[in-house]
């Protein structure tokens, strides 16, 4: 059946290495006219490399690639572009700056042109926003888009050019699930009028949904190709990870005493974030606390309470019986507190700095790691590469500076940082945002094994199955105001939801 | 009331506009490089170049415009190395910025001393002369105050308004935005960041140049050391005032230059004379420094001034 149709893109044997890490090994497959192809792998597989590579924005040390038939000069995006070849990064490459419009037309005419045709212009957007139902305004500023109408303009920007090649990176990655729906829409209405699609997406049922063909890469690998049509998901998950997908078993907690504490704890609103309103809680020992809520409803104000970014306007802090007399991030980690941050580039890591410093981050000016005022380099080296190898980090060595780590391998070093200070209380915020399905596993185990070793943990999450499969009790946030704790099992996800609109109260006192 | 009555006077204006001319075409050339993402630290020894070079070639016979055009193209070599060095490269800003400065400074010094070796005043050229606009120079106080400048300042006025058209209403315009506020969205778009900053760049230091030029063509007829005297830091200062806009720049360049010509006349007050003229002299500076504060707090920074993008890098 694919036969009969004309081949438009042909990898040929790709290969790229950064310093001694080969990301694409020797990678080779073919995209029909009309068909979508989903790029499945692991965080660090290679997919977004080998996708740069072929929309000429890294240069292969070897191989080749072929669109309809001509081969595209390496590390050229404008002869990609000519060609017809469009691609939706992950980090959308948008200037705020600039108009919707002024962004879609960016490079599209000549450059010695003396004027924009702006009203040529006009019309086209307007006729394709028409065609593939992406309502966005031309003349607004992008910097005051939201994520979903970003994403718009990202696939207009595509479609203006006339596109016959379309590579998604994670298109769905930030956008609530009526907004990938509506992408899907629009896709698959573009796919009938002849676009050819690559799709890279950790989510199985997307690509499930959307794609006919699934291409696996492993560790730089291509590991094999198959119809979605002949495949189920349990299949797809267990060729990106080369064994069979297991999520960790969860066993029963046997709490301890009350580590920390939170007394009717109230915090100012900053912006249009709201404070925490008279929280109480309690984190104790050999438990998870799930913090279950809609995104911007006070998560963020709790999670900077827990971990000393912020200290408390109203309401006391409890540490193992006795009120905390000051509250900064200093005097969090030496009570032991373990923080996995929401976002691991802005509050996790440095990005210039290399795995070694990142490691000792929280703890390079107590013992081990300087000794009457002087770094201990040798103990940093030891320890992060202690943390590489036990946690799987997949990196050139601890000098790497760590931006050049992929999401999950980041989170990794991070989890690692966290679990080998051997802390008392976790605070996990959003730990597996962004990653895969084996990654969000074992992230997942790690903290249950923590939480069997004695350690207290909060686990904050906008993904409600992940609260509801890991937590012991469960709180929701709504508006700065905290739930009772519910046991597990005892709520239902509706009944969740209820309390997430910020009307389980109502409900709770009828 | 004798401040009051200053303003009423067309040589005051005249003299603003005058001040403002050198500090428009320098401000100008700054505001493009960091709207394509470069800082140029170049600025004041570009200036001091293009004072000297354009001098020079008039002293030694060439025509005004001629002049101009070479102050330009020396301007536009150091904002080569400039470039060079900062944009595929993707060394610090800064230290290419006041290397370039220092070289610029000392070069022109050296290249002073080898044309006049012996010369203790320097000569003088026949500068650009005033030249009244029929019918415009006739209205009353604007007349003599706007339209008996000489051509030199003319077209700073009509550069200000070319730059503002470039940026807003051509693509090359909408790419060194882009450039200065989100490279990668350039390169996505098949175009060449390096180009288009490079570009900048260079252009932007060859209007610096003209700046330096005015100095020695038209606001006097010499060249003297030291007479550039910090305002390609002032116009620097301006590119912020001016959040980054051409129009509010130039209002920027024109209001300093205000504060420049109402000091001088202060001085020779009545009141002036009880006040030591040093307190004058810092006037335009203080003033500029509070002006500075109230307006960049709402200034738009290009995202992407002083970030080098690497293509291929992640």
């Amino acid at each position: 059946m694919a036969s009969d149709k004309a081949s438009v893109l042909r990898l040929n044997n790709i290969t790229k290495r950064f310093g001694t890490l080969v990301a694409n090994d020797a990678i080779s497959f073919s995209l029909n006219r009309g068909e979508v192809i989903a790029l499945l792998g692991e965080n660090g597989a290679g997919k977004t490399t080998l996708m740069n590579i072929l929309f000429g924005q890294y240069t292969a040390d070897e191989g080749t690639v072929e669109v309809f038939g001509k081969t595209l000069p390496p590390g050229n995006s404008r002869a990609a572009l000519e060609a017809g070849v469009g691609m939706v990064h992950q980090h959308f490459t948008l200037a705020d700056n600039l108009t919707v419009q002024e962004n879609i037309t960016l490079g599209t005419g000549s450059l010695t042109s003396f004027s924009l045709r702006r009203s040529n212009a006009r019309a086209r957007i307007e006729a394709l926003s028409e065609q593939f139902h992406l309502k966005v305004a031309p003349d607004a500023r992008v910097g005051s888009l939201s994520v979903g109408e970003r994403q718009r303009v990202e696939i207009l920007k595509a479609l203006y050019r006339d596109v016959k090649i379309l590579i998604l990176d994670e298109p769905t990655a930030v956008l609530t699930p009526q907004e990938a729906e509506d992408l899907f829409a629009t896709l698959r209405q573009a796919i009938a009028n002849g676009l050819s699609v690559i799709f890279i997406s950790h989510k199985l049922h997307e690509v499930m949904a959307i794609a006919q063909r699934v291409v696996v890469l492993r560790h730089g690998k291509l590991v094999g190709g198959v119809d979605t049509d002949t495949s189920t998901k349990e299949k797809l998950a267990a060729m990106m990870m080369g064994a069979e997908a297991e999520p960790p078993e969860v066993s029963t907690a046997h709490a301890g005493e009350a580590l920390m504490t939170l007394e009717t704890v109230s915090t100012p609103d900053i912006g249009s974030a709201p404070g925490l309103k008279s929280v109480s809680m309690s984190l104790r020992a050999g438990q998870i606390i799930g913090l279950a809520g809609v995104s911007g409803n006070g998560q963020a104000a709790l999670a900077d309470i827990v971990g000393g970014m912020r200290a408390p306007t109203n309401g006391k802090i409890v540490l193992n019986g006795s009120p905390v007399p000051s509250w900064t991030p200093r005097d969090a980690v030496n009570a032991g507190i373990a923080r996995i941050p929401e976002d691991r580039h802005k509050t996790g890591t440095i990005a210039d700095f290399d795995l070694t410093e990142n490691a000792i981050l929280e703890r390079y000016a107590s013992d081990p790691f300087s000794t009457k005022g002087w770094l201990d380099w040798t103990r940093a080296r030891r320890f992060a590469n202690e943390i590489i190898d036990k946690y799987d980090v997949r990196c050139p060595g601890a000098d790497t500076p760590i931006r050049l780590l992929s999401g999950g391998n980041m989170q990794k070093l991070i989890l690692g940082r966290v679990l080998e200070a051997d802390p008392q209380i976790i605070l996990a915020n959003q730990p597996v945002r962004g990653l895969d399905i084996g990654a969000v596993h074992y992230v997942h185990g790690q903290l249950l094994e923590a939480r069997d070793r004695g350690a207290a943990v909060l686990l904050i999450s906008e993904d409600l199955d992940e609260i509801m499969a890991l937590s012991d009790y469960i709180h929701v946030i709504a508006d700065g105001r905290l739930s009772p704790a519910f046991e597990r099992g005892q709520m239902t996800p509706a009944e969740l939801g209820l309390w997430m609109s910020g009307k389980g109260e109502v409900r709770h006192a009828s | 009331m004798e401040i009051l009555d200053i303003f009423l006077t067309a040589s005051f204006w005249a003299a603003a506009i005058r001040i403002a001319s050198p500090l428009i075409f320098a401000t100008l050339g700054e505001l493009i490089c960091e709207r394509a993402g470069v800082l140029n630290l170049g600025i004041e020894g570009i200036m001091v170049a293009g004072a000297f070079a354009g001098w020079m070639a008039v002293y030694a016979g060439a025509g005004l415009w001629i002049g101009v055009a070479v102050a330009m193209v020396v301007g536009m070599l150091f904002g080569l190395l400039h470039s060079v060095l900062t944009v595929p490269f993707g060394l610090s800003q800064h230290v290419v910025g006041l290397g370039v400065t220092l070289l610029a400074t000392s070069s022109t010094y050296y290249a002073y001393r080898l044309a006049l070796p012996e010369v203790t005043t320097p000569p003088k050229i026949i500068a650009f002369q005033p030249y009244e606009i029929p019918l415009l120079a006739d209205i009353p106080l604007l007349g003599p105050a706007l339209f008996a400048q000489t051509p030199f300042t003319y077209l700073a006025f009509v550069l200000a308004a070319a730059v503002a058209w470039m940026l807003y209403r051509t693509p090359v315009g909408l790419a060194l935005r882009a450039a200065g506020e989100n490279p990668s969205a350039v390169a996505a778009q098949g175009l060449s960041v390096t180009a288009i900053r490079m570009g900048a760049v260079i252009f932007g230091s060859g209007l610096m140049a003209m700046g330096g030029a005015f100095l020695t063509m038209s606001a006097f007829d010499s060249f003297f050391f030291e007479m550039v005297n910090g305002r390609g830091w002032i116009c620097i200062a301006l590119v912020v005032f001016g959040s980054w806009r051409p129009g509010k720049a130039v209002f920027g360049a024109i209001l300093f230059a205000a504060f420049d010509a109402l000091q001088i006349r202060v001085q020779q007050t009545g009141f002036g004379a009880e006040i030591p003229y040093q307190i004058f002299l810092m006037m335009p500076y203080i003033l500029s420094i509070l002006a500075l504060v109230a307006m960049s707090r709402r200034a738009q920074v290009p995202a992407a001034l002083m970030v080098p993008f690497n293509k291929g890098e992640r």
